[in-house]
This record gives structure tokens, C-alpha cells and sequence, in this order.
């Protein structure tokens, strides 16, 4: 009678494979880690243009006076992006209020600084309402809508994540990144400020980078 | 130090912390943020304090078609504001709602709000009832009437 040959071996896969998954999990955690870090004050250089064409791309959008914008007429100037909606009463307004203050702190170079808003609600956000809204602040504001598709792609192009939150009736409200952009005149992504960025920050950081 | 003036001084403090503690529930410092354009909504934010608990449950103002209890907070880079049914006021503390936390929203309003006006609002409360105070209107995107010299950020 043959003797039943027992293993001490585990019946499950291979261990080098185990080693590679662990490997490569904390490669992939490693990985963004980074990511997070740089893009909260991205490094200029190698690393920098590496992550440059990680936030930003290509979009077409109208603006608060009916004209058609794309990526392109961005160029030329630093632009500063915020992806919001005019129904928000809280976080909208203090970063648009926040980055009218910080531009009003840099002085001559307040004109080389183009704030852009873009939003993430195209449905009640016409040209029209935009035009109405941006006025309010005391920055010049580009402000941009477009079909549901296009502002899909310019929120994919700047990782901003934006979903609708139903409400009671037929309201909504958004839930949606808010993170400001910084982009140089060639459309390079440059560095982000949250709402944790005072707007004495946002002013000193961008005139270090303007130079 | 005679007994007579620690007496007094006890006495002074005593009265001190009862002078600083309101003898009801108050709402202080109501304010708003002008309303950008035509923006259909708007926030309004204040200060309560109460001696005993309580529970802010419900607001009005004839200034919106209605007002809400909402709460915004930050996941990550993510922005998200949520009705909430009501907010606790616990005994002697100050509750101050502010931009970046709760907030009234002011829905549906019947027109914009311009800095430098004024408004009412109701707060009803659940054992204090109902409390009506005069929002002033604040620069749109202000952080409070307090703000321009200590811009408020956390």
C-alpha cells in the first residue's frame, strides 16, 4: 500500500508569486504617494515635466460671452483653473474670492494670471448665468461651460472628479474636486492649492513662479 | 488680603462667568454671503450659544423659498455638501457656523443678496423655539465680518 506523501508545502500559488503581488503593490502605492506629494507643489525640472502632462489636456469650451475657448487660448498667460458650479454657496466663492485676493496682492504681474472657472454643472450653468456670477468677484474670471461631453473632457484632462447629489424636489447639488490649478503660459501643469491654501500663499507661491 | 475683599473678588467672578454665559439661548454675528449674479442660492452662518442643550432643527427666511440645514465637508480633494436634519447646541458652548463647515443655504432665493444689506432669518429650535435675527450681507466669498484682517482658514 502506497504511503500518502504529505507536504508541508500550501496548496495556494507559488511563493514568488506572492512576493511579486506584495512588489508590486508597493511599487503602485509608492507610485502615488509620489504623485500626491508632487502635485501638492509639483518640482519644475525632469520630474516636473514628467507629472506636467499628468493634470491638463486638450478641451473646448464657451465662454461667459459665447465665444468658443480651447486649451490653446489658455496660452500666453499663468492660468489659474477651478472647477466649480454658481449653485454652491460655500466652497465655489471662497476659492474664487481667495484667488481675487491673492491676484490683487501681486501687483504689476497681476496681469501676467488669467483666473479661469470652469464648471462642472453645464446643465443650469449657461453662458449667461456664468456671466452674471464671475462679475461678482473682483478678478477678471474666464469663466467656461459647454455640452455635458465637454466639460467631461476637460474635468477628465485635470483629474477633477465631479458627481450629482440629488436633493429634495428636483434639486442637486454637485460634489466635485476643488483643487486650483496652475498652469504656465505653455499650458503646463505647474501646481495645485486646496482650500487650505491662504490666499497670502497663493500670492507668494506665484510670484516665485512668475518670476 | 482681608476676607471682606476676596469675598469681593469671588463675588466679581462669579457674576464675570455668569455675565459671559447668556441666560437663554442667542444667536450672534448672522451673516451672509452676497450672492454672486443671479446665483439661486446663498449661505448664511451664525453664532449660537445656549446655557442648557439644544438642537438648531429647522430655518426660514422670506428672503429663499426655503432654507436648509447643510454641512460640507472635504473627502480628500473632494468637496461634497449634504443637508443635515438638524445640528446639537451642547450646554455653554459656542456653535459657530462658518464657511468650509454648516451652513444655512438660503434656496430659491427671491433676489440676489448685495453686500451691505440686510435680512431676517428664523432659526427654530427645539426646545429654545424659535429665534429671529437680522442678517447683515458680507462681500461674496467673505469669510466672515471679521475677516479682513485674520483671513479665517484651517
Amino acid at each position: 500500500m502506497p504511503r500518502t506523501v504529505s507536504t508541508t508545502r500550501p496548496s495556494g500559488p507559488p511563493r514568488f508569486l506572492l512576493v511579486a503581488a506584495i512588489l508590486a503593490g508597493l511599487v503602485i502605492i509608492g507610485t502615488g504617494t509620489f504623485l500626491v506629494l508632487a502635485l501638492r507643489d509639483t518640482p519644475r525640472g525632469a520630474a516636473g515635466t514628467a507629472l506636467a502632462s499628468a493634470i491638463g489636456g486638450p478641451f473646448q469650451l464657451v465662454d461667459q460671452n459665447g465665444k468658443t475657448v480651447t486649451d490653446a487660448d489658455l496660452k500666453g498667460k499663468w492660468s489659474l483653473i477651478y472647477f466649480g458650479y454658481t449653485h454652491c454657496p460655500d466652497a465655489c466663492p471662497t476659492a474664487l474670492n481667495d484667488i481675487s485676493i491673492a491676484l490683487s496682492e501681486l501687483g504689476p504681474k497681476r496681469d501676467a494670471v488669467r483666473p479661469v472657472f470652469i464648471t462642472v454643472d453645464p446643465e443650469r450653468d449657461t453662458p449667461e448665468t456664468l456671466k452674471a456670477y464671475v462679475t461678482s468677484f473682483d478678478a477678471p474670471i474666464l469663466a467656461l461651460t459647454g455640452t455635458a461631453d465637454q466639460v467631461a473632457t476637460a474635468a477628465k484632462g485635470y483629474r477633477v472628479y465631479y458627481a450629482k447629489h440629488p436633493e429634495a424636489g428636483d434639486d442637486y447639488s454637485m460634489d466635485h474636486s476643488s483643487v486650483i490649478y496652475v498652469m504656465d503660459p505653455e499650458g503646463r501643469f505647474t501646481a495645485s492649492f486646496t482650500h487650505e491654501s491662504a490666499p497670502e500663499q497663493i500670492s507668494e507661491r506665484l510670484k516665485k513662479l512668475i518670476g | 488680603m482681608s476676607i471682606k475683599t476676596l469675598a469681593l473678588v469671588a463675588g466679581l467672578v462669579v457674576t464675570s462667568a455668569a455675565l459671559a454665559q447668556p441666560a437663554q439661548l442667542e444667536v450672534t454675528n448672522a451673516w451672509a454671503r452676497a450672492t454672486p449674479g443671479k446665483a439661486e442660492n446663498g449661505a448664511a452662518y451664525v453664532t449660537i450659544e445656549s446655557p442648557t442643550a439644544d438642537r438648531l432643527v429647522s430655518a426660514s427666511s422670506p428672503v429663499a423659498k426655503k432654507a436648509e440645514l447643510h454641512t460640507m465637508s472635504m473627502q480628500g480633494m473632494v468637496m461634497k455638501m449634504r443637508p443635515i436634519a438638524g445640528l446639537d447646541v451642547p450646554p455653554g458652548q459656542s456653535v459657530t457656523l462658518k464657511p468650509g463647515g454648516e451652513h444655512i443655504m438660503l434656496m430659491g432665493l427671491n433676489q440676489p443678496l448685495h453686500e451691505g444689506q440686510s435680512f431676517p432669518l428664523t432659526l427654530d429650535f427645539e426646545k429654545a423655539g424659535p429665534r429671529t435675527v437680522t442678517v447683515a450681507v458680507e462681500k461674496a466669498g467673505s469669510n466672515g465680518p471679521d475677516s479682513a484682517a485674520a483671513h479665517a482658514h484651517h
